[in-house]
């Protein structure tokens, strides 16, 4: 979303001194706009046309940072209202609420229930990004010993929900150096907020009654000089959250409109964990750069990660695994052999199914550049030549005492050249992985 | 600085189709449901009018279903009865309508003839009010046999048909087209042959509000992105007045989310996954909303627990939000 070279023209001094390189003003405006100059080039441009530039030319959603070292969590940074259109670049944070008025205990059990929300799925690692310590006791005390249990237990950054800024203050004695997220700056409170949030700069939600109130309060903090924000409308109801949330992204980057130009979160009401998590899947798909949850299941949550990470998934890179002999169980001499491609989608819906056989076998991925069987044949990259390379590559040779490969059923006319070319028994196997089960059960028992 | 609020005009609108007919229609059915209709992208009532609420099939088939333990156990005793299992379905699970999947005919398996697959249709039919949806067992020469045999002995209940595919759909639109019947025109991920697919339909004469697109596709974390982008086009197309992609979309949700691992898998196995039965359900119900989010009109789908909560986000999610 850059500007043109016109319209950066306007705001250049117009002395046509060439002291920035290009001979004229308007010839540096024009490499301004194809990104080949620097503005500093240009020793005459005035304060006022640098921010008129610079606030221009900035992306239409800031780039938010909350979280220290391993824990650090980017929000915001998008341009697309479609993942279509391009991709969509910062996941959905995922943060569960803690509540102060738990006993010791339970706010340890919990914190730890939080620290152990990792996943192990299809090869990719999925996390959890803040802890939620809320002050339900509206006791500054209280709050902040409960914020301390949590920090102590878990270093997933925290999220520090009370309106009262001496609680606030309070916990940020423990955790501020964890740049923790503030929740919230209120009409109420925001002098008093953004200077807590800007001592330790912690990213502040800015939290309003509505659209137009939230633009208003918005104005107030950047006015007093802190940017690193995040936004929330107030709305609870799911229809609502979700017609504030495209409205904000749309605002922001369809017209730039300033005070939307944040990321947002988003706050489940559903009492049943399932529904809950329903709720929040509903809001990762509108753009929410940040869903609080309140169950800490890993059955609940799994599911809500995953869609996460399918959502964010960038739609012109297929994901894929390594090129290599993959095993499943603890494959011997003796174990069965099958061949597919290395897109992630195909070779985990192989592996899925070759584990289901119970049988310790052998996957061979080859490097399709991440495409299913049929695409990968039809476009030569997944011949018998190049696989029969592979198959030496891997030393599949040296692994097995037999010689037989399960070649998937849609390219079965490659047998004939993959014998040929490898020296191996080719056996043809079904088309789809789900009729895996029921070939190996009767081929390999 | 004020908020313009910004509003999102469509040219055209959601294609709609209705499902089953009543007795004054020439049918047999109590309800009827009609989908579609949409005049903006889905739930977004501050653009336009969302006429219809998505609908929520639950799946009854011919034989005994190979399901999980955490799907059977809610339809003990009435597997084997289609009648009653679907019964049980509407009656005590809310499913709007039925989906019959006549996997027996399958020639390798049951391979129940034309005429029994007939009868199994009629007893689902005597059984309950709500209108059918109704596929083969997707094997193309057995398909075109039986589902032109349940197109003719159900002429006008006006059902739901499926699958025809870019290879295969003269067949079951021409039975359509004479019994008076919608069609489901598939798909394989693809949103140019999903387009031709409805040209050659239309071609043969039977009309755009006849026409279901089934995109195929995945289940939560096996390529359901793909579904979703395609989807998401697809309505944007239809609202920029593509009459090819403007048909109502209906997804397989519970026999993609079923197929997934991390639905089945036992906690045992895989202690960092937790309990297997909420796990499941959720892989299931999140298949669901995260379609509707892009556009589903219609939910093929099995667990009575995940339909329950689909049936509520819908709820929530017609609630008018404009502004
Ligand atoms: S240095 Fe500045 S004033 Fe001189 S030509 Fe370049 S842009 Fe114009």
């Amino acid at each position: 979303m850059g500007l043109t070279g016109l319209e950066i023209y306007k705001q250049l001094p117009k002395k046509n001194c060439g002291e920035c390189g290009p001979p004229t003003c308007l010839a540096f405006a024009m490499a301004l706009a194809n990104g080949k100059a620097q503005l500093d080039a240009c020793p005459y441009v005035s304060d006022e046309a640098r921010a008129n530039l610079e606030s221009a030319s900035a992306p239409p959603i800031a780039l938010v940072k909350a979280g220290a070292g391993d824990y650090v969590v980017e929000m915001g940074d998008e341009t697309e209202l479609f993942r279509h259109d391009k991709k969509f670049y910062h996941e959905t944070a995922i943060a569960f609420k803690v509540s102060d008025t738990l006993s010791e205990d339970d706010i340890e059990a919990k914190a730890k229930e939080i620290d152990g929300l990792v996943f192990e799925r299809v090869g990719l690692q999925y996390r959890v990004q803040f802890a939620a310590v809320v002050n339900d006791s509206k006791d500054p005390v209280t709050f902040k010993n409960a914020v301390s249990k949590v920090a102590a237990v878990t270093n997933i950054t925290p999220m520090l929900v009370s309106e009262d800024p001496v609680a606030i203050e309070g916990a940020l004695e423990v955790v501020g150096d964890r740049k923790p997220v503030i929740y919230a700056a209120t009409t109420d409170n925001y002098e008093k907020m953004t200077e807590l949030a800007k001592s330790k700069e912690c990213p502040l939600v800015v939290k309003a009654d509505g659209l137009e109130a939230l633009a208003e309060l918005v104005e107030k903090v950047v006015g007093l000089g802190y940017k690193q924000l995040i936004l929330d409308s107030g709305q609870r109801e799911t229809a609502k959250v979700i017609a504030d949330l495209v409205q904000i992204r749309r605002q922001a980057i369809k017209k730039k409109f300033r005070p939307f130009g944040y990321p947002t979160v988003a706050f489940t009401t559903e009492e049943d964990p399932l529904a809950e998590i329903n709720q929040a899947v509903a809001y990762v798909s509108k753009y929410a750069s940040v869903v609080v949850l309140n169950t800490t299941d890993k059955a609940h949550v799994l599911p809500l990660l995953s869609w996460r990470q399918n959502l964010y998934t960038d739609p012109q890179v297929p994901i894929q695994v390594e090129e290599k002999l993959h095993k499943v169980g603890e494959p011997d001499e003796n174990s069965p052999v099958y061949l597919t491609t290395n897109f992630s989608l195909t070779y985990y819906s192989v592996e899925g199914e070759v584990e289901a056989t119970k049988i310790p076998s052998y996957i061979l991925a080859v490097d399709t550049d991440g495409t299913s069987v049929l695409t990968a044949y039809a476009a030569g990259k997944f011949e018998a030549e190049k696989i029969a390379e592979v198959m030496e590559k891997v030393g599949l040779n040296d692994k097995v005492k037999h010689r037989n490969i399960v070649i998937p059923g849609y390219v079965a006319v490659l047998k004939g050249k993959l014998e040929e070319a490898s020296g191996w028994n080719v056996i043809v196997g079904p088309r789809e992985a789900s009729g895996i089960v029921a070939f190996a059960k009767s081929q390999f028992s | 600085m004020a908020v313009n609020i910004i509003k999102e005009k469509s040219l055209a609108k959601v294609g709609q189709v209705k499902l089953g007919a009543t007795k004054e229609e020439g049918g047999t059915r109590t309800v009827t449901y009609t989908v579609g209709g949409d005049s903006a992208l889905p739930f977004h009532h501050f653009d336009g009018e969302i006429a219809n609420r998505p609908i929520v099939a639950m799946e009854v088939q011919d034989i005994k279903p190979n399901w999980p333990e955490t799907l059977t156990k809610h339809f003990e005793g009435v597997l084997d009865k289609p009648g009653e299992w679907a019964k049980k379905c509407v009656d005590e699970y809310g499913a709007d309508a039925i989906y019959v999947r006549l996997e027996g005919a399958h020639p390798d398996g049951a391979d129940k003839s034309p005429d029994q697959c007939v009868a199994v249709v009629k007893e689902v039919l005597d059984a309950v009010g709500v209108p059918l949806i109704v596929t083969g067992c997707e094997v193309e020469d057995k398909d075109n046999e039986v589902l032109t045999a349940v197109a003719e002995a159900c002429a006008g209940e006006n059902l739901l048909l499926g699958f025809a595919e870019q290879e295969n759909y003269k067949s079951l639109t021409a039975a359509c087209m004479v019994h008076k019947h919608n069609v489901i025109a598939r798909s394989p991920l693809d949103i140019n042959i999903c387009k031709q697919l409805n040209i050659l339909i239309t071609e043969m004469n039977l009309p755009t509000e006849r026409i279901v697109i089934d995109p195929s596709i995945g289940g939560l974390g096996y390529g359901i992105e793909y579904a979703y982008s395609i989807m998401e086009r697809a309505r944007l197309g239809a609202l920029q007045g593509d009459k090819m992609l403007s048909m109502p979309i209906l997804c397989t949700v519970g026999k993609e989310a079923w197929r997934a691992k991390e639905a089945n898998a036992s906690q045992e196995e895989y202690p960092g996954w937790g309990d297997e039965e909420d796990r499941g359900i959720l892989w299931e119900a999140v298949t669901a909303s995260a379609l509707l989010q892009a556009g589903a009109s219609i939910l093929l789908m099995r667990h009575p627990k995940a339909v329950e909560l689909t049936k509520r986000a819908i709820d929530q999610l017609m609630e008018d939000n404009s502004y």
